[in-house]
């Protein structure tokens, strides 16, 4: 899902009790008619609220629960920070952390940068717009599990076409998945084609919304393209481009499908272990629900931070 | 074009101009068409050759053979028929649920406004802020064992719909399109005796269809394109969807009928992108990300 914005909006109805009858009601009745109207309304919310209740508030509180708690042969115990001991033990801790980092920077230059550079390319092109549209946003409608085994098989050091596009330009190959200093720039780059086109149509909705008066006073204060970006583009798109970023953070800081299609997770030498990818061995592998909720709740603090600025901006665009 | 970008009509008026607009146009065009195109053309037309031919160094830019059964023994290899229907099928029932309750609590929180609405709309905004990976173990072992009423949902196609339900983006959007609707045209037809669910029916419904298209379309998507999910809680082969079938019979089947069968699975996906374009593309900006 792309963009949420997690404030509700300011307009709709003025927060009042509904208009009563004109005079003086009986006080039962109107208690029994306001009784009614909550019961009503809260039968229009019992089902979301059950579905909430048991998929996300329960889960919610009960990962911070597993996270201290231990369960051996059915015994369920606190262990206080047991956990967390043995997740900061492991080996693979900080070498997940790191790759996780080097996947955000890495997927924030190509997949934050890229798609605003396109964007603003094709707002200044009078045709074709449409088609363009069309093509960044195609790869985002395809199956993960379509995209990544058709990049696993251009990635293949034989028979895959990017080895073959290196050869045609004389340049060495590349083994792209196998090799560990080159396993995650590939595993970007998949998921930099199957993603980016979600970012660069909010940015093209966002660059149609300058006025384009502001780009004629600047050219009558001399500015040449640069200075118009600069000057212009950004200020404009500024709100909208630090949204992004941190819904951007956000989401490769969880990054998990992309790895595990096309290394399997771990990758060569565990140069594409992720944060997520941990937390999965640990639940799914070890049975450790544990140290992987010790280890979700580290990451959920972390990316915390985020979403609180995340919220504060988008009310600040709100008002 | 009615609105005024970067570079100004009269600059671009030049010739100079012209060409290197031109120029950049179609380098643009051409790359973009590349980059995009260049793979799917490279899937369609590596399903279509056959065993020696898929794995040749170098590849072939355009098929020497033609091995269409490629497709069909994909089909019937994979048994693309069940996992299509299975994903079909939590795709549509995880969209009439999120329709049904998302749209009645959306319906409720904006319009009824019961006690306690506020902190139950909080509640549910909250839990966008929650890493969605970092609560799938607890989600997990939850479906394993659920609350109250003790049932593990395991290979069931509830543990798909219900989960689908907690889609606060989906109740954020309608809420706020609901939120536009005027007042007095719902007051009117509560003073002429409508019920909630009558004026619901009658008047908001109809005139939300744009809102609804859009959470729709996002709700199919959406479990489409699931894969960790879906793979933790459907085990079972005959139960699984297309994403976690293919990718657990992707190493025991040859390359051609693997990459014929990824072929397959991106056409629905890509049809409903061409038919629904126009709301996809505006639902993407939808969410409060205003030009």
């Amino acid at each position: 899902m792309s963009a949420p914005s997690l404030t509700p909006s300011k307009a709709g109805t003025p927060r009042h009790s509904p208009p009563r009858a004109a005079g003086s009601a009986p006080p039962a009745g109107r208690f029994a008619k306001n009784l009614k109207r909550n019961l009503t309304a809260h039968g229009f919310l019992i089902g979301a609220v059950v579905c909430f209740a048991v998929f996300s508030w329960y889960p919610m509180v009960r990962e911070v629960l597993l996270a201290f708690q231990k369960t051996e042969s059915g015994q369920t115990t606190w262990v206080g920070l047991e956990n967390l001991a043995t997740v900061l033990d492991d080996p693979a801790f900080w070498q997940a952390w790191r790759n996780t980092l080097l996947f955000t920077v890495l997927a924030l230059i190509l997949g934050f940068a890229v798609p605003f550079v396109v964007a603003v390319v094709i707002n200044e092109f009078h045709h074709g717009q449409g088609y363009l549209r069309l093509l960044v946003y195609l790869p985002v409608m395809l199956p993960p599990v379509a995209s990544v085994l058709l990049f696993k098989y251009l990635y293949d050091p034989g028979y895959g076409l990017l080895n073959e596009l290196l050869r045609f330009l004389h340049l060495p190959e590349q083994q792209w998945l196998q090799d560990p200093d080159l396993s995650m720039l590939s595993v970007v780059i998949a998921s930099t084609w199957m993603n980016m086109g979600g970012a660069a149509l909010i940015y093209l909705a966002a660059l149609q919304g300058i006025p384009g008066e502001l780009y004629e006073a600047a050219e009558l204060d001399g500015a040449g393209l640069f200075r118009k970006i600069w000057h212009v583009t950004i200020p404009q798109t500024r709100l909208i481009l630090s949204l992004m970023l941190l819904m951007q953070i956000i989401a490769t800081m969880q990054v998990f499908v992309e790895p595990f299609l096309l290394t399997g997770g771990a990758g060569p030498e565990g140069s594409t272990t992720t944060v997520v990818y941990l937390i999965y061995q640990y639940a799914f592998n070890f049975n450790n629900y544990g140290a992987a909720a010790a280890l979700g709740l580290l990451l959920l603090v972390l990316l915390a931070g985020f979403s609180a600025v995340y919220v504060k901006l988008s009310r600040a665009e709100d008002e | 074009m009615s609105t005024r970008t970067l570079i100004s009509p009269a600059q671009l008026a030049k010739p100079r101009a012209k060409a290197l607009y031109r120029a950049t146009f179609a380098l643009v065009v051409g790359g973009f068409s590349l980059v995009f195109l260049g793979p799917l053309y490279w899937m369609v037309s590596s399903g279509f050759k056959d065993t020696q031919e898929v794995v040749r160094t170098p590849p072939t830019l355009v098929p020497g053979s033609f091995a269409p059964e490629n497709y069909t023994r994909a089909w019937e290899v994979m048994d693309l028929s069940t996992l299509l229907f299975n994903t079909l099928y939590y795709a549509f029932g995880a969209l009439a649920f999120q329709l049904v309750l998302d749209v009645a609590a959306a319906y409720s929180l904006s319009k009824l406004r019961p006690v306690f609405g506020k902190a139950i709309l909080g509640g549910m905004l909250v839990t966008l802020m929650i890493p969605a990976t970092v609560l799938v173990v607890p989600q997990y072992l939850t479906v394993l064992d659920v609350p109250v009423v003790e049932r593990n949902l395991l290979n069931t196609p509830w543990a798909i719909w219900l989960p689908a339900v907690t889609n606060a983006f989906s109740i954020f959007l309608l809420k706020r399109f609901f939120d536009s609707i005027p007042k007095e045209l719902l007051d009117a037809a509560a003073m002429d005796g409508a019920s909630p669910l009558r004026i619901l029916r009658s008047i908001v419904l109809p005139i939300s269809r744009p809102i609804l298209g859009v959470v729709s379309i996002f709700a199919v998507v959406g479990v489409w394109k699931d894969f960790l999910w879906p793979m933790l809680t459907l085990p079972d082969p005959s139960k699984q969807t297309l994403n976690v079938g293919i990718y657990s019979l992707s190493t025991g089947v040859p390359v051609n009928v693997l990459i014929a069968a990824l072929t397959i699975a991106s056409v629905p996906t890509l049809l409903i992108f061409l038919v629904f374009q126009r709301n996809i593309m505006s639902g993407l900006t939808a969410g409060g990300l205003k030009g």
